[in-house]
């Protein structure tokens, strides 16, 4: 099974199965990391906000108007800033690394 | 002054679709109903959150927006007349001497009712605060989230920061006041409607207000007075933009908030009801919709309202104690043609 690494805000790094066509808030969510996602994914919050390390980062699609208009409500926001309910794991995208941001 | 209590059969927390439909139930059962909501509109996650977005999952409606849906709601319950309490949360429960529930709002709403249910969804939606260090000491006096009166910006040196409508509304309706004002947004790009983003160019050009493009990063003052925001631009330059007055928008949240503190039988946030009647670990107390928990709860719509309908079974038992339940059905009953205004 492909892997995702996940960094809590503890620093502390959690290695979770990447299921194929999962959005990687679910796997985080799955694995019962702190990851609020309020609106259960549907692009209507910043709750599921993460960083992505930067070599990842180009291997993403770019965010839609809709993910960056939601990243407006969310602080701490970096060039790396994502949305996890919008990134959709594919098998390409195994041992990719994302830390969850601030939760406020 | 003693506030004369508002005196009803049921009380809802929470105006989402399940709340809503809650009142279709028990007003088929000759039950009124109130319900409060902190939100300014009704409807919940689906009119705050995803109105645009489309739903699948209610039974007989292929599809509909989330805001369709509340309003259909809002369509079907009208025959029941129930009374909104918005922009308030319910904040104090207590017991009164005939053993009714006595619910306070923050808002300073009074009800007495046999019966209180809980269809808060994951909580009320409040003001997300900003998670610098020391912002607390500014709340209410220098910082706010909301604006409740209009006249402490007058002559202020005002920082607004968002880029919602929210934002730019007040933008343009404290600028004639300020004695200077300016925006803080993380992009130049904004989410509001064309005409508020033309005006506010507008008076960026004039030189009537200031436009920022970055981040908020720290707050200066001391005493709970602001005196200055310091600001990490796009470009990664850091500035001190001197203001005594910062006007925050980062959207709402949803937190429980008071009702935590009720006493009820809580499982990580959510409410532990049974499956006969989705009554709380108080009777007469029932929670209902996202909120509530059991063996094999799945948060959807559709099964918040099947909770509703149980719940107001239960409720009318607690509401006409001296009444013999009958159940009927809304296609032949002439007396549930009545409650619904179409006999």
């Amino acid at each position: 099974m492909p892997k995702v690494y996940v960094v809590d805000r503890e620093g502390v790094e959690h290695e979770l199965e990447g299921q194929p066509g999962w959005s990687l808030m679910e796997i985080i969510r799955e694995a019962g990391l702190p990851i609020e996602a309020a609106c259960g994914g549907c692009c209507a919050c910043a709750t599921c906000h993460v960083y992505v390390d930067a070599e990842w980062l180009g291997r993403l699609e770019e965010p839609g108007e809709e993910e960056n208009a939601m990243l407006d409500s969310a602080f701490e926001v970096r060039e790396t800033s994502r949305l996890a309910c919008q990134i959709r794991f594919r098998p390409e995208l195994a041992g990719i690394r994302v830390t969850l941001a601030p939760e406020f | 002054m003693a506030v004369e209590p508002i005196r009803t059969d049921i009380v809802i927390i929470g105006a989402g679709p399940v709340g809503l439909f809650a009142v279709f139930e028990a007003g088929l059962l000759g039950l009124e109903c109130h319900l409060v909501d902190n939100l300014d509109k009704v409807g919940g996650q689906c009119a705050e959150l995803y109105p645009d977005k489309p739903i699948y999952d209610i039974p007989a409606i292929p599809v509909c927006t989330g805001q369709e849906l509340v309003d259909r709601l809002m369509e079907q319950i009208r025959p029941f007349r129930p009374t909104f309490h918005l922009q308030q949360q319910a904040e104090k429960l207590s017991r009164t001497a005939e053993g009714r529930w006595r619910l306070e709002t923050s808002a300073g709403t009074v009800f007495e009712a046999p019966v209180i249910v809980i269809a808060a969804g994951a909580g009320s939606f409040v003001p997300r605060k900003m998670p610098l260090p020391g912002a607390e000491a500014f709340e209410g006096r220098s910082l706010f989230y909301v604006v409740r009166r209009r006249d402490d910006f007058r002559d202020r040196r005002i920082l607004v920061a968002g880029g919602g409508d929210s934002a730019l509304d007040w933008v343009l309706n404290l600028e004639p006041i300020a004695r200077e004002i300016a925006l803080v947004h993380r992009r130049d790009e904004f989410r509001a409607a064309p005409d508020s983003v033309a005006r506010m160019r507008a008076l960026v050009e004039a030189g009537r207000m200031k436009l920022f493009i970055g981040q908020i990063t720290g707050l200066e003052g001391r005493d709970g007075e602001l005196e200055a925001v310091r600001i990490r631009t796009a470009e990664g330059t850091e500035i001190r933009y001197g203001c005594d007055r910062l006007l925050a928008f980062y959207g709402l949240k949803m937190e429980l908030g008071p009702i935590a503190e009720w006493g009820l039988n809580l499982e990580r946030n959510l409410i532990r009801v049974d499956t006969e009647a989705f009554e709380t670990s108080v009777p007469s107390i029932f929670a209902i919709g996202d909120i509530c928990t059991y063996p094999g709860k799945l948060k959807l719509i559709l099964c918040g309202f099947h909770e509703g309908a149980l719940m107001a079974r239960r409720a009318f038992d607690y509401c006409r104690p001296n009444e013999k339940f009958v159940f009927r059905y809304t296609t032949s009953s002439t007396e549930l043609h009545k409650r619904l205004g179409v006999a």
